[in-house]
């Protein structure tokens, strides 16, 4: 039919059943503990490498993985990044070495996780989460400092009100979700080449080209499985 | 074919002396038309994002109220809160005045549709109201469809004020567009309207209506096909509604004509649009369809029972207009947006002809039956007219493309 065959494919698209994308409240029902949240407000399951927002990395003694030296700000392509370095106080100081992250300020109406900034990092200060289910009200909440992004005691992101954190979610956040990871470049293969840090230690290297291959091959579960092992 | 005689004078408060029921009439009348298109206006808004996200594999608004539905007046509310910015280098007043000009004839338009009524067996749609005669439809000029052009004329200004006062030339650029393709549009839109004239006898909407009593007599059948094409298509570039809308083609314009507006003026353009949506098709309807008329063939009426048939009338057109609604945005859904010298191409060499070819085939059987002259030899020669006639349009493109090309113009 040529021209007029569209419309027939867009008219047989309206009926369809199975729709790509899925209902989602935005963590609503979810909290409320609904009875229909399973099947209306589950999240669907992440690729391995996706990238969500931000977190500030610390060493298993506690000190601050940043050291303040702006490559981040400076490699960041949106200019969302705002970083000032400071001496450390030599009696007390915040991270090992000279100097340290003072300021650090990530605006995520412009972050467009690209990724560039985990790349830069000398010291995988700072890291990707996979969590993306976030909106804010107002233009200040968009503006992530310090005290939001720097991991707590524990090693684990800090839950902000208006983000959706499931259980076991932010296990998923840092030195793994490298893109020069082990997969990406073969003189690297099952090296570890991160520092350990507070509540997760060192992590094991990120599984090789062949074994990501065949997790892929697999069905979603599966491979949402291995993920939860990782 | 039904003669309809000139319908005496309704809602005699607005001839001579004054009636208050009359008058309480018309006043509920203009209340009831005005409330109905806001609240089709929301509607179609959500209408159109529910059915496009359908097409587009996608959801769709799904959050605020039960499907989505008050979505729109979210919407809404948030365009009223926004900062109302002003060009500095726009027209103030032209700048201000553009979106008045474009919603109120929307909303002008939208009155002389017939709304319901009994219009079957040869009933002429009245119906009585405390004890006074009047129509389910706001106003009855004897002039209706001339009205329904004259009005969809002056929604241009609008559009073409709103891109030449705001002082920027992106929104210039839109609204040169707008206008040379409404005035393009208009003359096939009112070419395909004078068949519908021609075949019902009359101006009047509710003379159009009453003219459509069964299936055969609908106009869309009765003056064959081709000038219902030829009017949906018309409108839909009327309209500036997608494969036709240039006018806010958001990769070369920007945002079109409404690039500098915000807040509620820019609400007040995107009412007007989707108001303007419901009324064509309203309008399509009223013409080419029979408007309230239950489908009827053979002397064999669909009839919804338990229904009185004046109410039926509304629900026979609320169905109606859906399915219009639902091809617009099917349009929208499916076709890729046109160039600009195609779209000229469409207006003035397919569809002007095309029109007044096809009016002067149905005056001619006209002619011919009036006159008492056999109904094919004068076809059969108008036929003959019109492919010479054809034939001469196609030698004259062709030498203007010769022209062009040995001038060296490029399209």
């Amino acid at each position: 039919m040529g021209y007029l065959g569209g419309f027939l494919v867009t008219f047989r698209q309206h009926g369809r059943k199975n729709r790509v994308t899925t209902q989602y409240s935005g963590g609503r029902l979810f909290k409320r503990k609904k009875r229909n949240a399973k099947s209306m407000d589950e999240k669907i399951y992440k690729p391995e490498r996706l990238h969500g927002r931000h977190v500030l990395n610390r060493y298993e003694d506690g000190m601050e993985k940043c050291i303040g030296c702006e490559l981040c700000a400076a490699v960041c392509p949106a200019k969302c990044i705002h970083v000032r370095g400071a001496d450390n106080d030599p009696d007390n100081p915040t991270s090992p070495g000279e100097r340290f992250g003072w300021i650090y300020e990530i605006n995520y109406l412009r972050c467009i996780h690209c990724d560039l900034c985990v790349e830069a990092c000398p010291t995988e200060a700072i890291t990707e989460t996979k969590l993306f289910e976030f909106s804010f009200t107002n233009r200040k909440d968009a503006i992530y400092t310090k005290n939001e992004l720097l991991v707590g005691d524990d090693g684990k992101p800090r839950h902000l009100p208006w983000e959706d954190w499931r259980p076991g979610e932010d296990q998923h956040t840092s030195a793994w979700m490298r893109a020069t990871a082990a997969a990406g470049d073969a003189s690297f293969v099952g090296v570890v080449s991160w520092a350990g840090e507070r509540g997760y230690g060192v992590r094991p290297a990120e599984a090789t080209q062949a074994q990501a291959d065949a997790s892929e091959a697999a069905s979603p579960e599966a491979e949402a499985e291995a993920e939860v092992k990782h | 074919m039904v003669r309809i005689a000139a319908h005496p004078m309704l809602d005699p408060s607005l001839e001579g002396g004054m009636l208050w029921a009359p008058l309480i009439i018309v006043i509920l009348k203009v209340l009831v038309v005005f409330v109905v298109g806001l609240v089709a206006t929301m509607l179609m808004v959500w209408f159109e994002r529910k059915v496009i996200a359908g097409m587009q594999n996608r959801i769709g608004p799904n959050k605020a109220g039960p499907f989505g539905l008050l979505q729109t007046l979210a919407d809404g509310i948030k365009l009223f809160f926004k900062e109302d910015l002003l060009p500095r280098r726009s027209d103030r007043f032209v700048f201000a005045l553009a979106p008045f000009l474009s919603f109120v004839p929307a909303f002008l338009s939208f009155a002389i549709i017939p709304l319901g009524g009994d219009f079957r067996d040869g009933n002429d749609g009245i119906v009585t109201w405390f004890g006074v005669q009047t129509r389910i439809q706001l106003a009855d000029p004897h002039i209706g469809v001339l009205f329904a052009l004259a009005i969809s004329s002056i929604a241009v200004y609008g559009i073409m004020l709103a891109g030449w006062s705001s002082g920027s030339k992106y929104p210039l650029l839109g609204s040169v567009r707008a206008s040379a393709q409404m005035v393009s549009y208009e003359a096939a839109l009112g070419l395909s309207l004078a068949c519908v004239i021609l075949a019902s006898g009359t101006l009047s909407t509710s003379g159009i209506v009453a003219a459509q009593a069964t299936l055969t007599d609908w106009n869309v059948i009765a003056t064959g096909v081709v000038p219902f094409v030829i009017f949906l298509i018309a409108a839909t570039a009327e309209l500036n509604r997608p494969p036709f809308d240039l006018v806010e083609a958001e990769q070369e314009l920007v945002g079109g004509f409404n690039t500098e507006y915000s807040s509620i003026r820019f609400a007040l353009f995107y009412l007007a649009e989707f108001m303007n949506t419901v009324t064509m098709s309203a309008m399509i309807v009223t013409l080419f369809f029979g408007g309230p008329q239950p489908v009827s063939f053979r002397g064999v009426t669909l009839d919804i029972p338990f229904v009185p048939n004046a109410l039926e009338g509304t629900v026979w057109l609320l169905a109606k207009v859906l399915v219009f609604l639902y091809i617009y945005v099917w349009f929208r859904a499916t076709l890729p947006r046109l160039r600009y010298d195609q779209l000229m191409d469409l207006g003035w060499k397919v569809l002007i002809p095309g029109s007044l070819a096809w009016f002067m085939l149905l005056a001619a059987q006209r002619l011919a039956r009036n006159e008492g002259w056999n109904v094919f030899v004068t076809t059969a020669a108008a036929v003959m007219a019109l492919g010479v006639c054809y034939v001469l349009l196609q030698a004259a493109f062709t030498v203007s493309n010769d022209t062009r090309e040995r001038e060296g113009v490029q399209f």
